[in-house]
């Protein structure tokens, strides 16, 4: 679905059209490609349409037959019902046999005239005709597919043929001084006899030329939209292709900001705390040359203290943005940081081969460090355990405390909370709290 | 008496050059300052000094390369001590580095320390007179992790522990402590016996025996 991509406003380009319909409202639209890639999408559809019209007219034929049966009067109600059914089942049973080449035809064919990629459709899973009838079969799609070859052997040739009707008009109209040598010509009420009565026919036609491009514009156009609107499968791939975007936009969201944490918290340590433990060093030796019990003594030595207090507080706060444990050592030692800072003891078992992705060493520290604070407060555990595996495409955390057990998601934000930073990390949170104990918390993170 | 000599090692500009204003200040004599492990290594093996004093996290990768070379010049000279900073309690708080040479002549701080500046001195010179020195907050993280016998000790006791594992002298944690010297041994007697470790005078000895009741017993082996 990487094609989705594309459909960011910021990728898409200003001031191009991407499809022909949206061409034609342009300037200098006539000296765009667009008129010429309409024109190849109105002459290849005639082979297409054919080809899939042949068939569907034959899966219609008892349909057919019951038409002109009741037209006739000549039927009866069970010869009407088993034509009704028959005409059914080949239309059911037939119709995405042709619609589903039809749909990939047309699919690639859209492109001529819309320039926006299409949702990737689902297709078989595996391999075989097993698979491949179930997708023929199964779901939504088909019927939509179904719909399309509908509508391309009905109001499509309807479409075409106006649009053919008027083409053929103005060519008679700028020909018709010619034509009128062979023989009077008429349109619809009037009749031209002479080449002199067929010269204001002639300019008219002239003049409806500039209109033809747009015309074939429009005409390719429509059918694109309505095969994009059938072909994209409905609005609810729109939907769904929408949610993917939304949930990726959210994870590279959460992405960017664990990398800005990081950054952040690296300038902090880097920069202001370096230079806060230089200034205290200083203000200590300071302290060392002057005379106790003056002024500049007191002073300095207040100072000292709130330099200290401040190193304290920054030191706090670089690790609430991100611990550097977690940043230079990696899991596993962040995680026993935080079993040695929780206030009850805490057993880790944490083997990873390799570190993690930022995002996901985050996640599964901030669900330790929450789960062990809510074990603290509310289990009444007098001990617990925090198990971290690496299996080939996912990190598994396990919290156990042997408290009081009937942890609740309902009540309570903080369970919801983990919750909610496990999804955006694209991960599974699971819990086994009964009444009585012991409680579980296991989180799952792709990585 | 000549002066301590001592090589620094300390990648922030900054607090390298404050820490050598602070060993001057102090009478060691600082032969080299450098900034990263490399520059370290050889800094030694060209002045040979009395004591290393260096930042544990530096360049290239900022997580252990001071350790490291440390715990290589310790192999290479038992006699040569070392005290490492650290940025941060680690889990299994240099282990290595306290294991070379019996322990003897080793610290282990955290750097906020430094800004303590008489008492970093004090530290120093303990260091460089064969003392084991390890920072009070990794003592208590040790301690407070513990579920069996440490529990059975006072709050008295654990203070006492505390300043044992910071390589103070029995008369210098009764000076601290504001108590006779012969109520501190007591202490220790108590402490040692509740954790089922051998009597010893010998305060190092007595660190060491402490320190690996608290690593090996715990809930979890270091590391």
């Amino acid at each position: 679905m990487g094609c989705w991509s594309a459909r960011r406003p910021a990728i898409s380009v200003v001031g191009v059209a991407l499809t022909a319909l949206l061409s034609v409202r342009r300037k200098g639209f006539v000296l765009t490609p667009w008129p010429w890639r309409s024109v190849a999408y109105l002459l290849t559809t005639v082979p297409v349409a054919f080809a899939a019209g042949v068939p569907i007219a034959l899966f219609m034929l008892p349909w057919a037959v019951l038409f002109r049966r009741l037209s006739t009067g000549d039927t009866s109600p069970v010869e009407a019902s088993v034509l009704l059914v028959l005409g059914f089942l080949l239309v059911a049973g037939g119709g995405p046999l042709v619609a589903r080449p039809l749909s990939i035809v047309e699919r690639f064919r859209l492109r001529l005239v819309d320039d926006r990629p299409l949702p990737a459709m689902p297709g078989p899973v595996e391999a075989g005709l097993r698979p491949w009838l179930r997708s023929v079969y199964g779901g939504a799609r088909p019927s939509w597919e179904l719909a399309y070859a509908a509508v391309l052997v009905t109001l499509v040739p309807l479409l075409y043929g106006l649009v053919f009707v008027a083409l053929m008009l103005i060519v008679v109209c700028i020909a018709a001084p010619v034509l009128v040598g062979d023989g009077p010509v008429t349109f619809g009420v009037a009749t031209i006899v002479t080449p002199a009565q067929a010269v204001p026919y002639s300019i008219a036609g002239v003049a409806a030329l500039p209109a033809v491009p747009y015309l074939l514009a429009i005409t390719a156009g429509a059918h694109g939209a309505a095969a994009r609107a059938l072909l994209g499968a409905g609005p609810g791939a729109a939907l769904r292709a929408e949610l993917v975007e939304v949930s990726r936009s959210r994870a590279r969201l959460a992405g960017a900001f664990e990398s800005e944490r990081r950054r952040i918290e690296r300038d902090l340590h880097d920069g202001a705390q370096q230079r806060l433990v230089g200034l205290t060093l200083q203000l200590g030796m300071a302290k060392l040359d002057l005379p106790e019990g003056t002024p500049a003594a007191g002073a300095v030595d207040s100072a000292h203290r709130q330099a200290k207090e401040l190193m304290e507080e920054l030191r706090q706060l670089i690790h609430g943005i991100r611990p550097q444990t977690l940043t230079e050592l990696g899991l596993p030692a962040a995680l026993r940081e935080l079993a040695d800072r929780a206030g009850l003891p805490v057993t880790v078992h944490a083997a990873l081969p390799a570190r993690l992705p930022d995002h996901v060493e985050a996640t599964a520290y901030f669900v330790v460090a929450e789960a062990l604070t809510n074990v603290t407060r509310h289990s009444g555990a007098s001990s617990a355990s925090v198990t971290a595996t690496g299996e080939v495409d996912r990190l598994v955390v396990e919290i156990r405390d042997d408290g009081r057990g009937g942890a609740d998601p309902a009540r309570g934000t903080g369970l919801t909370g983990l919750a909610d930073r496990v999804a955006v990390a694209d991960g599974r949170m699971l819990l086994s709290s009964p009444a009585g104990g012991p409680t579980l918390l296991r989180v799952e993170l792709p990585s | 008496m000549t002066p301590v000599e001592v090589v620094l090692a300390e990648d922030g500009v900054l607090l390298r050059e404050g820490l050598a204003g602070l060993l001057e200040r102090f009478g060691f004599r600082v032969v080299a300052a450098v900034g990263d492990a490399e520059a370290l290594l050889e800094a030694v093996s060209a002045h040979r000094p009395d004591l290393v004093v260096t930042d544990i996290r530096m360049p290239p990768t900022f997580t252990d390369e001071g350790l490291r070379a440390a715990v290589r010049l310790r192999r290479e000279d038992p006699g040569l001590a070392v005290v490492a900073l650290s940025q941060y309690v680690q889990h299994g708080f240099a282990a290595e580095l306290l294991d070379s040479a019996d322990g003897r002549g080793v610290g282990y701080l955290l750097k906020d320390r430094v800004v303590d500046v008489a008492e970093f001195a004090g530290v120093l010179r303990r260091v460089v007179g064969g003392a084991t020195v390890i920072d009070p907050q990794v003592v208590r993280r040790l301690l407070g992790r513990r579920i069996d016998p440490v529990t059975r000790l006072t709050a008295r006791e654990r203070e006492v522990l505390a300043l044992v594992a910071e390589g103070h002298s029995n008369a210098a944690i009764a000076r601290t402590l504001s108590l006779s010297e012969a109520a501190i041994g007591k202490h220790v007697g108590n402490i040692l016996a509740k954790l089922d470790l051998p009597q010893t005078d010998d305060t190092n000895r007595r660190v060491l025996a402490v320190l690996t009741y608290l690593r090996e017993r715990g809930p979890e082996g270091p590391g």
